[in-house]
């Protein structure tokens, strides 16, 4: 077999396997497998990588052996591993302008495994069936021209789990009273699905319909929600005042956020009943020491490294992120979910700001 | 209409390609006129048509022309 059906093999056995089940030896043994293919094959078709990375990785190379790029490679090359023939897709980062945003090109496989890995994970909050959907956005968000930018690529993934796509808000970002009322209206008396990014929840949802006398009701709802909570921060907005306010709006009681990026689309840290961030089957995350980047002990704050078993196309499969986090453990989670948890904390000081939503490139940040 | 004319009517509308480009072997994101955002739209369509609705596993599983009759039988919409 030839390493992409071999790649292609191990990747579809994992995504057979239980999103949270497997304990960490065997998930381990099993990532180590596919990163080993996914280091042969992003060598052999990516020269950068080629160059970057000359050393041997096997089966047994354990994941904190495995070479790691840092985010920013992204937006400063064209960074792919497949003819461009075969680019189905490019998503952008939308960096707000004299910002090159990070281009990350995609196969049909890979974008494939993305939704794929995608609805195994929110599978589990949501079970199969799709809802009613409110989008906490503008249907402008959307962009022309096959290049999507990554607020449009997060909608359109959690899009998959919805019906009847409503759009909260107007292109100018304020409330789009008509179509919320209609929404509420139709659906307050069963389940729904609310998706936004963070800041626009909290920004041009929550705040807003303080300030509007619109009402809205929808006791029924599971809202989730991703892209970072700095400019949260700024306002000293928590995750628990977050959900205290969208009850107190909206009547909104089940919130879920999520950690994710641009850079590694289908690889979601959902927030758990614990408010913990859970690695997939499909990835794991390490955290490093920003000064030498060695491991930091369990509990140690540290940079975010984040891999993810889906880049096939880009080799972006082990990537050293901006964020800071903390894990808390591994396969021991009060919620019951194993693996390793962890929390984020936030992006790493005097980094370059990132785009007018944070969701430009990062698409999450944790609780 | 039976549903073979029906399947090729949501397929033509949905990615807005001609009748005749709408066989069995047409793939998911091999052309560009069915991409994600129109994959969504045929599942709509579909769904529309058909009377039906759809899970999250049938959109991950339609990739082919072919493959969407597969899924519909689940539903009792069969193809002759
Ligand atoms: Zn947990």
């Amino acid at each position: 077999m030839t390493i992409a059906e071999d790649y292609q093999s191990a990747l579809n056995a994992l995504l057979d396997e239980p999103v949270y089940g497997l304990s960490q030896s065997e998930k381990k043994t099993r990532l180590q497998s596919v990163f080993a293919l996914l280091h042969q094959h992003h060598s052999q078709h990516c020269t950068p990588y080629h160059n970057m990375f000359r050393q041997p990785v096997s089966h047994n190379t354990p994941l904190e052996q495995l070479p790691f790029m840092a985010v920013r490679l992204f937006k400063l090359f064209a960074l792919k591993s497949v003819p461009d023939n075969d680019v189905v897709k490019c998503l952008m980062s939308s960096g707000t302008s004299g910002q090159v945003p990070s281009r990350i090109f995609l196969d049909s496989l890979t974008s494939r495994m993305q939704s794929k890995a995608l609805v195994k994970i929110l599978q589990q909050f949501l079970g199969k069936q799709r809802l009613p959907m409110l989008i906490i956005d503008s249907p402008d968000v959307k962009g022309a021209d096959g290049k999507l930018n990554a607020r449009a690529a997060g909608i359109q993934g959690l899009a998959m789990f919805g019906r009847d796509h409503t759009y909260a808000l107007n292109p100018d970002m304020t409330l789009n009273s008509d179509a919320i009322s209609a929404f509420c209206q139709r659906y307050q008396d069963q389940p729904v699905l609310v998706f936004g990014f963070t800041f626009m929840v909290w920004q041009h949802f929550v705040s807003a319909l303080k300030t509007s006398g619109i009402t809205v009701h929808l006791p029924h709802a599971h809202l989730f929600h991703s892209g970072g909570w700095k400019k949260l921060e700024a306002q000293k907005v928590s995750n628990e005042t977050f959900k205290q306010q969208l009850l107190a709006v909206a009547g909104i009681s089940a919130v879920t956020n999520f950690y994710g990026m641009a850079e590694q689309v289908g690889s979601v840290f959902m927030e758990c009943e614990q408010g913990m961030l859970h690695a997939p089957v499909t990835a794991e995350v390490l955290i490093r020491n920003p000064y030498d980047l060695s491991l930091v002990k369990t509990g140690e704050c540290g940079l975010i490294q984040v891999l993810s078993t889906l880049p096939y196309s880009y080799p972006g499969y082990s990537i050293l992120t901006e964020d800071r986090g903390t894990v808390h453990g591994v396969d021991d989670c009060m919620c019951g979910r194993s693996g390793t948890y962890f929390t984020v904390q936030g992006r790493l000081p005097k980094v370059e700001v990132r785009g007018c939503s944070d969701t430009s490139s990062s698409m999450g940040s944790g609780a | 209409m039976d549903n073979q004319q029906k399947l090729q009517q949501a397929f033509t509308v949905a990615l807005g390609v001609q009748p005749d480009a709408v066989t069995d072997s047409l793939q998911y994101n091999t052309i560009p006129e069915w991409d994600s955002t129109a994959h969504m739209i045929l599942i709509a369509e579909l769904e529309n048509v058909f009377d039906v609705m759809l899970d999250t596993d049938d959109i991950i599983d339609m990739s082919s022309v072919k493959q969407a009759k597969v899924i519909l039988q689940k539903y009792d919409i069969n193809f002759a």
